[in-house]
């Protein structure tokens, strides 16, 4: 077993245990806090996978910015757990069925109809920084130039509408 | 110098994109079921670099680019409108949820 394929296990096992951590705590701010460890597991995945503009990507903007905003919200709410009030008595095992179902159809579908063929390759060659991010800065804003800048508009929207959403209106509240 | 197979990669993806879907099907704190989702977005990234991978070519690599930046506008939205809603019903739990009127 080579070096690389023990590194993966390990870290497929961090990612699959700290999913299941964010799945079943009971406490909200414990499943933000897996959640942080599964995107920086995956980051190193996209470093193995040869994508390092991805991979700090990935942590500035998942483990950075968006679980941050997800501490603040559940620092506002409160982060008690919620009471234990079984509505449907049958629905809990009934999806976890399907959870597997699911994940049978999905593995066998991608691994025998999208036949992805090959090997990844070495890390120390694909992570050849310099060339690596200079040659996808191209593509950027040659190829997907106007994606790129109508992304732009969407977060510009994005951040209207969370201000719009929570703005106190002037004089009487309808409700 | 051959190292992991693709399958793997491809395989870890689903794994977290079922872990993903079992979270919105049972939990029903709605702040967990939005962390959710986002394991879901994160899996399928995981994929797309892998195929881009495989394939030796950057535009798998610059989609998943854009996916970041769509769910990072995502949870600005949503968490607006969970706050929102707790602001109404006191309460994030999904069940209670049940009526369209504020």
């Amino acid at each position: 077993m080579s070096l690389d394929l023990m590194l993966f296990l390990v870290l497929a096992l961090v990612a699959i245990a700290t999913a299941m951590g964010m799945l079943i705590s009971r406490n909200a701010v414990y499943s933000a806090l897996f959640l942080v460890l599964n995107f920086t597991t995956v980051a190193i995945f996209y470093l193995l996978l040869g994508a390092p503009f991805i991979a700090m990507s990935q942590i500035t903007v998942y483990a950075g910015a968006i679980m941050v905003l997800f501490l603040f919200v559940i620092m506002l709410l409160g982060a008690d757990a919620l009471p234990k009030a079984e509505v449907l008595p049958w629905q809990r095992p009934f999806a976890i069925g399907l959870a597997f179902i699911l994940a049978a159809e999905a593995t066998f579908l991608l691994v025998t109809k999208a036949r992805p063929t090959g090997d990844i390759l070495q890390p120390a060659d694909a992570v050849n920084t310099m060339d690596n991010l200079r040659a996808m800065g191209m593509v950027l804003f040659n190829d997907y130039l106007l994606p790129f800048e109508v992304t732009s508009i969407l977060l510009l929207v994005a951040m209207v509408g969370a201000i719009t959403l929570n703005r106190k209106e002037k004089g009487a509240r309808k409700s | 110098m051959i190292t992991v197979p693709v399958n793997y990669y491809i395989i870890l993806s689903a794994i977290l994109f079922t872990i993903g879907v079992t979270g919105v099907l049972i939990r029903r704190n709605a702040l967990i079921i939005f962390m959710s989702i986002e394991l879901m977005l994160n899996a399928s990234n995981l994929a797309i670099v892998a195929f881009s991978s495989a394939i030796k070519s950057f535009s798998g690599q610059i989609f998943v680019f854009f996916v970041i930046a769509v769910a990072a506008a995502e949870v600005a939205v949503g968490l607006a409108l969970i706050v929102e809603i707790f602001k109404s019903k006191r309460s994030i739990d999904v069940d209670q949820m049940s009526s369209l009127k504020g």
